[in-house]
């Protein structure tokens, strides 16, 4: 553990990128298989499921601390993170030759906190004190992180991919293939990630997603001839591979969660694709065309799909792209040819697997009109692709290009605030907004995001100085402030009071030239509803 | 009921019995000062008292016109019936604790202060009293500093790694106090010069005066023009980072130095490179070590998070209450931390 906590402490105090790569490659490069196994497993942004829950969390603090529960509980909303908070109250008792000290990341987890779910709470709280008192402050953090199933690293995938690539002197794509979908953090797994790469690759696995680059308006100067550029529509749904394996198939999420339940038709179509292909496209609801995304998360949320659902919103898969045929990586053959293959392999079916069409303009000002149509017709925008594209990795600029439409906005007033976790622990950084209805304010939206770091803090200083009621954490505020909120769309919901739910709501500007009567009323918002 | 001996007014901390204020937000007749911050030492009232060491800061923060009378440390002044003296708060140079007594009754106003070392004051000094009016700023048990040796050792570790990087050190901190307190700390082991920004300058120049040892240190601004800065170290105060004046240095790794850096949240949300966890004010252990020492029955608390520790002193069977003051900023995120 000793030795995760400083890769831990060095990635917390390193900023650059290079720096931190460098540090997670040092650390991979020396680590045992079994603890590097876990430490990518914890760097790649996975979990333990939760093991022991707050409130007993709290309890036993004061008991290790000797002080009284509130105290703990006050310290606990200050700092916003309960693991940062025991490190930081329990003193270090620097025992001499600590026995714990040279017990490794995978020994931790898997001789001590993942075999606390078979004891009885006694027997747990004794343990977890115990390794509280012989912990470090840093390795207290990490430990009681790991116990609440909350460890999150500030560091990406595509750093992760990079210091393994770099310790294992294998392509970064190799890497982030074999990261992809599910595995067990073992010795065997991290020998794996290390081996000469090999055609017996888990064949589970969807290829790491390629990712479009945000672009305000394409012009012939920053994209050149428009007759270089596929074009789509952007689809506002849930992007997905399709794995057909002779044996399985498998549809993947790029939250990298296999949602095969979800989506039985998608399914049962792909049965009829040939065996070892891979397939990138766009889950939506569709029913003689797109329906709203909200449509789409009622199948999200649910274990089993019933009838009623399925025909109440049915779903496609909308392909963009096709990676693998016939057992063979296309992924670096041209964007245009792996088209016209994924055009003569879908031609045929007649399911809910369908090619998404692509558009065709003379110039970017032609396509600028049609732009102009894409709220109407249900969609974000356009994907611009580089005909000579390959399906590469991460998010480069150049290759692809989104292109979305601007966002709906509302000016409303901020009610309510309530501190942030993390990096916005201890500030006043979730905020409800609220617009007029008469005399009376209705809540609207949540957003968390959109002000700068100094606006933030201004806007904290503000909050506490004109709170009017305390709710626990949340604090009723002044409603003076006005805000300008962006988001994608919206739709009837009987969630919020005002019946109304906004999309990906965020805050585009401080309002401060507007005063509360300035604010957007329910009768506006309603109107952006058709 | 008598009227305390020392109670908040619109103009200040003030006690009847003497006729003066401590620490006064407003200008009034006679004005006990505890230390030359800006929140403490406010200009425009009639005479000044302050502890002899910090007069030099405190003319520079008051003016050259200010009345000001000095009080070596122990020294008793009389204010009609009421007898007051000053005692070393630890906080910065010639920061003190105001000791108050009438008829057998004694007050002490703490003002801010802190126990842990510093090269630059004269430390904290407990005084046996009735009533400890203390501050609270770091109320709250996940604020324990660490001991500033080795903190000094991590600025001095990290200041080596960017000078072999040929990048410039900057870092951030309280101009007044903090960063003669680092500089001291410092040490011999320094692997380059230091340099102060213009707002740092004058206060140190205004300690060495006050014959306080600090390590030798330029203005930026007085620095030959070729110079590169990349072994250097340079000493600003928070409000520089980001602007112009931080644009002639190369590649600069920014630290900064507060006792709110010690939550995560806060060392991230700034920004920096690295966040150091120095404060000029009491941590917790500190603060109970205080009220115990003092021996008072009866604690006050000022400034910071006054609510937890009230409560927490009245559990543990003391008679404890909040004074409305307009010390600090009101919030957690005042700059001197």
């Amino acid at each position: 553990m000793q030795a995760f906590a400083k890769l831990f402490q060095r990635l917390d105090e390193q900023r650059g990128t290079k720096a931190k790569v460098t540090a997670m490659a040092d650390y991979f490069a020396s680590a045992s298989a079994a603890d590097g196994a876990w430490a990518v497993y914890f760097l790649s942004g996975r979990r333990l499921k939760r093991l022991i829950g707050p409130v007993q969390l709290r309890q036993w603090l004061a008991q290790a601390s000797g002080l009284p529960l509130w105290l703990i509980e006050q310290t606990h909303e200050h700092v916003g993170d309960l693991a940062e908070t025991i490190a930081l109250v329990l003193t270090e008792q620097p025992t001499q030759a600590n026995p714990t000290a040279a017990i490794g990341l995978a020994e931790w987890v898997e001789a001590n906190i993942l075999p606390l779910r078979l004891l009885e709470d006694d027997q747990r709280r004794e343990r977890v004190m115990q390794a509280w008192q012989t912990l470090s402050s840093e390795e207290r953090f990490l430990y009681t992180k790991l116990l609440t199933g909350a460890l999150r690293i500030g560091v990406s995938q595509t750093l992760v991919e990079r210091a393994l690539a770099k310790a294992s002197n294998q392509p970064q794509p190799v890497i982030a293939h074999r990261l992809m979908g599910h595995w067990n953090p073992d010795a065997d797994f991290y020998h794996g990630l290390f081996a000469e790469r090999s055609g017996q690759e888990d064949a589970s696995r969807p290829f790491p997603f390629f990712l479009a680059h945000p672009l305000e308006t394409p012009t012939h100067q920053t994209l050149g001839p428009i007759e270089d550029w596929q074009i789509e529509w952007k689809w506002d749904g849930i992007r997905a591979q399709l794995v057909r394996r002779a044996d399985a198939i498998y549809l993947w999420s790029r939250g990298e969660a296999l949602i095969n339940q979800q989506f039985p038709e998608i399914i049962e179509a792909a049965h009829a694709l040939p065996i070892d292909t891979i397939i990138d496209g766009e889950i939506l609801a569709w029913d003689e065309g797109v329906l709203p995304f909200a449509q789409l998360q009622r199948r999200l949320g649910r274990k089993r799909i019933d009838a009623k659902l399925l025909s109440e919103v049915p779903t496609r898969l909308l392909t963009y792209d096709l990676l693998e045929q016939d057992a063979i990586d296309i992924r670096t053959q041209p964007l245009t040819q792996r088209r016209t293959r994924l055009n003569q392999l879908l031609d045929t079916l007649n399911t809910p697997i369908m090619i998404s069409p692509q558009v065709f303009a003379d110039s970017w000002s032609e396509l600028a009109k049609q732009h102009a149509e894409s709220r109407s017709r249900g969609v974000e925008g356009f994907m611009l692709k580089a005909k000579a594209s390959h399906y590469g990795t991460g998010r480069p600029r150049g290759p692809w290009w989104k292109w979305k439409i601007s966002p709906l906005t509302l000016d409303a007033i901020l009610v309510y605030a309530q501190p942030g976790h993390g990096r916005r622990a201890n500030l006043y950084t979730d905020y409800s907004f609220a617009i007029r209805d008469g005399e009376t304010l209705v809540p609207i939206a949540k957003a968390y995001s959109g002000l700068t770091d100094a606006e933030i803090r201004r806007l904290d200083r503000w909050i506490r100085r004109h709170t009017q009621e305390r709710f626990g954490p949340v604090r009723a505020v002044e409603p003076v402030q006005v805000f300008e909120l962006a988001f994608e769309g919206i739709t009837p919901s009987r969630r919020h009071k005002s019946g109304l739910a906004l999309r990906f709501p965020r805050i585009a500007r401080w309002r401060e030239d507007l005063g509360p009567n300035d604010a957007d009323t329910l009768a506006q918002a309603q109107a952006l509803l058709s | 009921m008598t009227v305390p001996l020392i109670q908040p007014t619109a103009q200040g901390l003030y006690c009847a019995a003497g006729d003066f204020y401590i620490d006064p937000w407003r200008a009034v007749s006679r004005a006990v000062i505890t230390h030359a911050h800006a929140d403490h030492a406010r200009s425009g009232s009639h005479h000044y008292w302050a502890a002899q060491p910090g007069i030099g800061l405190l003319r520079h923060r008051l003016g050259k016109r200010a009345r000001i009378s000095a009080l070596a440390y122990g020294e008793p002044q009389a204010f009609g019936p009421v007898t007051v003296s000053l005692h070393p708060a630890g906080h910065v140079l010639g920061s003190a604790q105001i000791r108050v007594e009438h008829q057998g009754e004694i007050w002490v106003a703490s003002g801010d202060y802190k126990r842990d070392t510093d090269l630059t004051c004269a430390p904290f000094e407990p005084v046996r009293c009735d009533t400890f009016i203390t501050e609270a700023t770091f109320a709250l048990p996940v604020y324990r500093w660490p001991p500033v040796a080795t903190v000094a050792r991590a600025i001095n570790q990290w200041w080596q790694t960017n000078a072999e990087a040929g990048r410039t050190t900057v870092l951030f901190c309280y101009a007044l106090g903090k960063a003669q307190r680092l500089m001291a700390a410092l040490g011999k082991d320094r692997p380059g010069p230091i340099y102060l920004h213009g707002a740092v300058a004058p206060l140190t120049q205004l300690y060495r005066d006050a014959g306080i040892h600090l390590p030798p240190a330029q203005r930026v601004s007085e620095a030959p023009s070729n110079e590169d800065f990349s072994r250097s170290l340079i000493i600003a105060p928070p409000s520089a980072a980001g602007s112009t004046w931080m644009r002639r240095f190369r590649k600069p790794a920014t630290g900064f130095a507060s006792g709110w850096m010690q939550i995560r949240g806060n060392r991230r949300r700034r920004g920096h490179d690295r966040g150091f966890v120095v404060s000029d004010h009491v941590d917790w252990p500190g603060l109970l070590q205080s009220i115990h020492d003092s021996g008072a029955s009866q604690v006050l608390t000022t400034h910071g998070r006054a609510d937890e520790l009230v409560r927490y002193l009245n559990e543990q069977g003391l008679s404890a209450r909040p004074l409305a003051t307009l010390y600090g900023d009101g919030d957690d995120h005042s700059e001197d931390g």
